[in-house]
């Protein structure tokens, strides 16, 4: 037998556990999480941190965005509480929040606001998202009013203010320390202010008494970087920490029903899903249709994610706006046997291609991917599975060269079609691997599209089209696992950023 | 003189190795799948937006030409810019390469105090159940690895009896007065001896698992050679002497049987230092492997390169003080 880790915990589990259990939050005095990832950069608006969602949690510890986004994805007054187009979306009028002030004692005005948006735009800076930000120009502050000309039309401009880079940094404090003095003691308005910092090790945050929003419950938090999962199974297990995420299905299990932890299993924003590539096989589209129709996503879900997941037949949650829960691709297995039957293919001459997964990537992805060539045999698939990194996953794409089917997730943190569908299936899009003209026509008037209603829509009758086309496989709706010690109320976010000033004590 | 001329050509060799070493890795996690910029890439990146970033980077040009940039650099003691982090590399680098030294060193303290341990007992108490159980020991040692050392001293003494810290190098909530990384260092010379405890409490756990598998192979190695260098004449007249037995391994044996594991322990020490990678992610201590990890991760090619060369560096440094050291304990070689 191959020992490995899981099987090391699991076989730990048998053994009675003597161990503290972690303490009742109403003796915390100061609330330990043991988080998933590390901060390489205080910098939310730059580098490759500035674009991973998972880091997004500790960035809005420290930082507010423009505006705020509920856990329910939806948009809420932050420091921008007023925003619109004018009539004709040729400029954006915005009001600032006033009496706010930053972690230095210095006022927060509009000048801040006007600041980040215009670094965000400049192309010198780096801001990864500089494409969405330079839609404004001319940012000016006027009072605690900030305005903008519309240089492009972004119906979705609003939505970015409260995603990736979205935030707002101090402007004559950012001027005076420059990028590296900002590193070293960064200030923002947010719930916590930095109290120490040790890189690659943790981040000790002090509860900023004068936030906006009502102070954070807990006074003190230490967020300990623990990357590996089982790692931070220890360290909530041992008590050493009060929450965690992100840890093996089966181990949330286990601690959550006999280790004395509360659990929290809530559906985040990131997908599962197949990328096709419009190349043969795939130019077939019975051969298309059959490998969508022949997966058992709910099966997968259960036997593989111990149940946590959510079947999904687009590439919306049921949380965005552009969810329609009357597209559907049911597994059929028969109809998929059908469909190859009519381009030749059975399970004794099977179509091949290839299909390239992770391993490890994400909780279960080359498990999936096996369980789904299993069940592609099974009506004439003969799919050949190649483990890749993500790193390669991400050049070929860009380089539009991944094999004919190809496992990947993808995050939506805004809710909005054009961030799923639109970068995904937008053929000029760097993103997206099916390059359909017909695609491409149907998607292009949307970018642009003023009318909201019909923006929707249009992004509805795109997704029938992929779904009955199947130009990608959706498959699941990932759910995030938080751990957390008796008497620690954790209120989950659908982004999947875990937030310590939305975590409070029991009643 | 044939020492200092074995010094200079020794010294030579290193910065033949690390110029080759620097090329190699350049070159690599240039040519190896995973760039940067696709990494960073966010939903509805334009080609433009590619093309900027790339061109930000320095990754448009040629390869020998980002490496004449790089080298140039380097020789100006830049090693540029992480990705990642927006700050020097060396600045990163040089900051956690005390927590991983003392890491390291402390590992090898135990590796040598419990397989020199287990060589004496074994060697003084040879043939009897004694030997055995030290050999099973030894061959425990040898069989699980450092990894697997360390997922299992946190299961036992983290989490089933949780008597120790399992992660980080120190606690956070401590205010410590260091003017240097070199924290434990520090402290001793400061004799601020709870920061010390403190800071051995969260370094333990991960030294013994470093420690584990090259204690076992000391001792293995080292009980070996004692028992053959028993059976040397000299040995022989001492113990004609009337010296008791244990001052005949002590004092006779052990100086003569140590050389070889010296070397070996030479070797086995820059095996140690690359295994603080895994470790010190399993800990998550703040060390240089960690950071290692997080740099291979994000396809920080800057900081990558400045971990591989101070790694070369380090192992090039040590295996040069083995050498050194053999040469002047060994009489054959210090009078030629």
């Amino acid at each position: 037998m191959t020992i490995n880790r899981r099987r090391l915990i699991q076989a730990a589990s048998a053994v009675p556990f003597v161990g503290a259990l972690p303490a009742m939050a109403q003796g915390i005095e100061e609330l330990v999480i043991a988080y998933n990832v590390t901060l390489p950069s205080w910098d939310p608006t730059v580098g490759p941190s500035a674009v991973n969602p998972t880091i997004q949690g500790l960035y809005q510890s420290v930082f507010d965005q423009f505006i705020l986004q509920r856990p329910d994805l939806s948009p809420a007054p932050g420091l921008v509480t007023e925003w619109g187009w004018n009539e004709d979306r040729t400029q954006v009028r915005m009001v600032v929040r006033e009496g706010v002030t930053w972690h230095d004692g210095s006022p927060f005005t509009a000048e801040d606001v006007a600041w980040s948006l215009a670094r965000a735009a400049d192309p010198a800076t780096g801001n990864p998202i500089q494409f969405i930000w330079s839609t404004l120009a001319n940012v000016r502050a006027e009072g605690n009013v900030v305005t903008a000309d519309v240089a492009r039309f972004e119906p979705t401009i609003f939505k970015w203010m409260t995603f990736l880079t979205g935030y707002v940094l101090p402007k004559a404090y950012y001027e005076r320390v420059g990028a590296e003095g900002f590193e070293a003691a960064p200030v923002g308005t947010g719930p916590y202010m930095v109290d120490s910092f040790e890189r690659n090790a943790f981040v000790r945050l002090k509860a900023n008494p004068g936030y906006w929003g009502g102070a954070p419950e807990f006074e003190t938090v230490t967020i300990k970087f623990v990357p590996d999962a089982a790692s931070r199974v220890a360290e909530v297990e041992s008590g050493n920490s009060h929450v965690t995420l992100e840890i093996p299905y089966e181990e949330y299990d286990r601690l959550r029903e006999g280790g004395g932890l509360t659990g929290i299993a809530h559906p985040i924003s990131d997908i599962g899903m197949i990328f096709l590539n419009d190349i043969p096989p795939m130019l077939d589209a019975n051969v298309r249709r059959a490998a969508a129709h022949a997966i058992d996503k709910q099966l997968i879900i259960d036997r593989l994610l111990s149940g946590y997941g959510v079947p999904i037949d687009t590439l919306q949650t049921p949380e965005y706006e552009a969810y329609d829960a009357s597209i559907t691709v049911p597994y059929d297995p028969d109809m998929a046997a059908q469909l190859l039957a009519a381009s030749g293919f059975s399970p004794d001459n099977p179509v091949a291609f290839t299909i390239q997964t992770t391993r490890g990537f994400k909780p279960k992805d080359y498990e999936m991917i096996q369980a789904i060539v299993g069940l592609w045999r099974r009506v004439g698939i003969e799919a050949t599975i190649e483990v890749y990194e993500i790193a390669k996953h991400y050049e070929l794409r860009a380089a539009d060269t991944l094999a004919p089917a190809a496992f990947y997730n993808w995050g939506n943190s805004v809710g909005d079609p054009t961030t799923s569908t639109g970068f995904a299936m937008f053929g000029p899009s760097p993103h997206s691997v099916w390059d359909g003209q017909d695609l491409v026509d149907m998607i292009g008037p949307l970018w642009a599209e003023a009318d909201e209603a019909a923006r929707i829509q249009g992004w509805k009758d795109v997704d029938r089209y992929i779904a009955d086309n199947a130009l990608v496989i959706p498959l699941l709706q990932y759910v995030q696992p938080i751990l957390a010690a008796p008497g620690v109320v954790v209120t989950p976010h659908a982004s999947g950023a875990l937030l310590p000033h939305l975590m409070r004590r029991a009643a | 003189m044939a020492l200092l001329r074995a010094v200079l050509s020794r010294l030579l060799a290193t910065a033949v190795t690390l110029l080759g070493a620097a090329a190699v890795v350049f070159v690599a996690v240039r040519v190896v799948p995973g760039n940067p910029v696709a990494m960073m890439l966010p939903p509805g990146a334009t080609e433009e937006d590619v093309a900027r970033l790339t061109a930000l980077y320095g990754l448009d040009r040629p390869i020998p030409e980002q490496f004449l940039i790089w080298a140039e650099g380097v020789l100006r003691g830049d090693f540029g810019t992480s990705i990642t982090a927006r700050r020097p590399v060396a600045d990163l680098v040089l900051g956690r390469l005390p927590a991983t030294l003392e890491l390291a060193g402390l590992a090898l303290l135990i590796a040598v105090a419990l397989g020199g341990l287990a060589a004496l007992a074994g060697t003084r108490w040879r043939g009897g159940r004694a030997e055995g159980a030290i050999d099973v020991a030894n061959g425990a040692g040898l069989a699980v690895p450092d990894f697997l050392w360390g997922l299992l001293l946190i299961l036992s003494l983290g989490v089933l009896w949780p008597v120790l810290p399992i992660t980080g190098r120190v606690n956070p909530s401590l205010d410590l007065p260091f003017a240097t990384q070199f924290y434990l260092l520090e402290s001793l010379l400061r004799l601020r001896l709870d920061l010390t405890l403190a800071l051995l409490s969260h370094m333990i756990l991960p030294a013994l698992a470093l420690a584990l598998p090259l204690a076992a192979m000391i001792g293995t190695l080292l009980k070996q050679s004692l028992k053959e260098t028993l059976h040397l004449d000299y040995v022989t007249l001492a113990r004609v002497r009337g010296y008791p037995e244990r001052r005949v391994i002590r004092r006779e044996a052990l100086p003569n049987a140590v050389l070889p594991t010296l070397t070996l322990v030479g070797v086995q020490f820059t095996f140690l230092i690359g295994g603080t990678v895994i470790v010190e992610r399993l800990f998550s201590y703040e060390g240089l492997g960690n950071m290692a990890i997080d740099a291979v991760v994000n396809r920080d090619l800057p900081l990558i390169q400045g971990i591989v060369i101070l790694f070369a560096a380090l192992f090039t440094a040590v295996n040069l003080v083995v050498d050194l050291l053999y040469a002047v304990l060994n009489p054959r070689l210090r009078h030629g």
